[in-house]
């Protein structure tokens, strides 16, 4: 079994969540969950995948003729984006408002709520 | 009766797009009276079906039944549990809705549906996660609850510290969603299943457990306790709740933390339960300690804080620890225990945020100190008020106090204690705070600068302040007490959740039904009197319970900072996996 492509969703994953705890720019933060995303989207992938195999279309394909690579993940990958998509289009637009209401994207700025 | 299950969100879900379709058009009444129809319709069926939902009802949606014991359908999973929160979260959208009547005098402008229909969006998201039997369908609605909530958290986009608070819980929950996600396409990996059961018995067929079972079991209860704002994934809470509509406050203290908490409990059951998941030991060792610093941080930040929206959400902290611990124990009684202390939670804790509400939009404030002695003409929700706070101190017979027994007992030993301690310190406080605002007893406190959010310079969520208080806002907390007070003496009510729990979670498990024991009175009424002389020493006396230095690391914990927020996460994951670990390498 090939372990890269399983240790890379691992590192994407990390590299996000580092850039979310280290982010001066709340748009980039926005884009580091992004990047946390991404690395659920090459697990699944990975999960799918087999050798030799095709996508699974089967209008040119003869059902059993070659193998082809798991669908079901694939549905999952593409439910993941549409959600993806809601999160960050929200996200940014309540960055908007803070950069209006705060005149800031620095999270290091921004201290009303504590305690 | 299968055929009706998949109506509890496609009817919320529809009610809702007719709202945005048409809300511009409509005037506010009818927005609003057709909203409040479609959540008291979805509520009348959940209840209709949990009455007849033994044997648990299983519905593949589109007809995608299974073929040769593998599946690639949807599966909803109709069962007592299930069902009642579905009924729990349906009611409280009502409660939550018939409040905001006169709530919010000025909708947003030639939008008259974009609230109700938010609110219906989430009670769609809330019910669809209780009935979901597949488990990256659970993943979807969770989003979709989550989403709508980030939603309504910020819907006053035009204060600043609205839209930070809403920032902050996105993006933390969004990161245990994701999180959740990667742990499921795991599990897929290892079984080729989504349905639970299915996974669950994937899992069992392949052996014993191994790091990836580890892996997933860590990536999907982090994503649930988010949700359930276990510590350390808890910040995003107070500073959510601090800042939403109290509506909104309602419905998020209420009942979408509990259901973080019913998820780990349905996905434990059902999937880590087996010989190839998570030992039992493994889970209790997770869940209780978790549960007990849960319980004794919120307990504590609860103490402390002066904006009273905080005090109550810290308060659901320290409840959820509580709830933690009691599914942790892994007896059916303590589920018993836990379903009916959820019940009883649920409707005190809405109606002391609907008080709180009715404070904000009187004074426009929500700090302790400013409201001190301001609200004397208030006599009805005062006294509302003090019922609210014995009941959540475990007041015989209101249905806190009922859940509370029955848990405490089947948690047993020093577990007893630490459910005595956190629900006085949590009663006391709010018992403390309507001493001072309603009957204004003790000194003024002194207006120290501290480091803390005061709560002071909030403005009310209606138009203008109000002179006179709407019917729809003292009658809502009233009957969510009288629901309370329901949970704990209707006869024969312990005894019909403790079947559908113990059906959907212990495979039909036969114990005693729960009720009132001697011991369990004693031990609540001792909470009540521990409670009450606890509030009077902090009124007469602050000085003595003053926030001593050595609390002040803690607070400052809270920070506002999403990402001090993330690295606890990471952190609170690390120690997920750490106390998992030992029976996996036994």
């Amino acid at each position: 079994m090939d372990v890269l492509p399983y240790l890379v969703a691992v590192w994407i994953f990390l590299i996000g969540c580092y850039g979310l705890a280290t982010s001066r720019n709340l748009i980039h933060a926005v884009g580091c969950l992004a990047v946390c995303q991404s690395a659920t989207y090459v697990l699944l992938l990975a999960v799918g995948y087999r050798d030799d195999a095709t996508a699974p279309v089967f209008s040119d394909l003869e059902p059993g003729a070659r193998p082809v690579v798991d669908p079901v993940v694939q549905a999952l990958a593409l439910t993941d984006v549409v959600v993806g998509a809601t999160v960050t289009a929200l996200l940014l637009a309540l960055v908007i408002q803070v950069a209006k209401r705060h005149g800031t994207v620095d999270p290091d700025e921004l201290s009303e709520l504590r305690g | 009766m299968n055929d009706l299950l998949p109506l509890l969100v496609a009817v919320p879900l529809l009610g809702a797009a007719l709202l945005v379709a048409a809300g511009r058009r409509l005037p506010r009444v009818v927005a609003d009276s057709v909203a409040c129809a479609v959540s008291a319709g979805t509520a009348g069926l959940a209840i209709v079906l949990s009455l007849n939902s033994s044997p648990p009802m299983v519905e593949w949606v589109g007809g995608w039944t299974p073929v040769e014991g593998r599946s690639v359908g949807i599966v909803l999973i109709g069962d007592g549990a299930g069902l009642g929160m579905a009924a729990l979260a349906s009611l409280l959208t009502l409660a939550a809705l018939a409040y905001s009547w006169r709530y919010f005098e000025e909708p947003p402008r030639r939008h008259a549906g974009s609230f109700p229909a938010l609110v219906l969006l989430l009670q769609a998201g809330m019910c669809g996660f209780a009935i979901a039997g597949d488990l990256f369908n659970a993943f979807v609605w969770f989003e979709l609850m989550s989403v709508v909530a980030y939603a309504l958290t910020g819907t006053r986009v035009e204060e600043a510290k609205a839209v930070q608070g809403a920032l902050t819980f996105g993006v933390v929950t969004s990161l245990g969603a994701y999180a959740m996600l990667m742990g499921i396409a795991l599990l897929y990996a290892r079984t080729g299943e989504l349905a639970m059961d299915g996974i669950g018995r994937g899992l069992d067929a392949h052996g014993l457990p191994d790091a990836l079972v580890l892996a997933a079991f860590v990536l999907v209860l982090t994503g649930l306790l988010i949700k359930s704002a276990a510590v350390p994934f808890h910040f995003w809470l107070p500073d959510a709740h601090a800042v939403a509509p109290t509506p909104v406050c309602m419905l998020l203290s209420g009942v979408m933390v509990e259901l973080g908490v019913y998820g780990v409990w349905r996905v434990y059951g059902t999937v880590f339960a087996g010989p190839g998941g998570i030992p039992a030991a493994d889970l209790e060792r997770v869940l209780v300690v978790l549960g007990a610093v849960t319980a004794l941080i919120g307990a504590v930040m609860c103490w402390y804080q002066r904006h009273i929206k905080r005090l109550l959400a810290y308060s659901t902290v320290a409840h959820t620890g509580l709830f933690l611990i009691g599914i942790g124990v892994l007896t059916p009684q303590a589920d018993d225990g836990v379903a009916l202390y959820v019940l009883g939670h649920a409707g005190v804790k809405a109606a002391l945020f609907a008080c709180t509400g009715i404070l904000l939009d009187r004074y426009g404030t929500v700090d302790e100190h400013a409201l001190h002695g301001r609200a004397r003409e208030l006599r009805g929700v005062a006294v509302m008020y003090v019922v609210g706070a014995l009941a959540l101190a475990g007041l015989p017979p209101f249905g806190t106090g009922f859940g509370k027994a029955v848990t405490e007992k089947a948690a047993g030993g020093s577990l007893t204690l630490l459910y005595v301690v956190a629900s006085v310190v949590t009663a006391a406080a709010v018992l403390r705070v309507a001493a001072r605002v309603f009957f204004g007893l003790g000194p003024t406190p002194a207006d120290d600068p501290e480091y803390e959010t005061t709560g002071a310079g909030e403005r009310p969520e209606t138009r203008h302040r109000l002179s006179r208080i709407p019917d729809t806002m003292t009658a809502v907390p009233a009957v969510l007490l009288a629901g309370s007070l329901a949970v704990g003496v209707a006869p024969g009510f312990g005894e019909v959740v403790a079947h559908a729990v113990n059906e959907a979670g212990s495979g039909g498990a036969v114990v005693p039904a729960p009720h009132w024991t001697p011991a369990g009175v004693l031990l609540d009424l001792a909470s009540t009197v521990l409670a009450l002389g606890l509030a009077a020493l902090a009124v007469t006396r602050p000085d003595l319970l003053a926030a001593p230095s050595h609390a002040r690391p803690l607070r400052r914990l809270q920070s506002g900072h999403v990402g001090d927020y993330v690295a606890w996460v990471l952190v609170g994951a690390t120690l997920l996996g750490a106390l998992a670990l030992p029976g996996l390498l036994a």
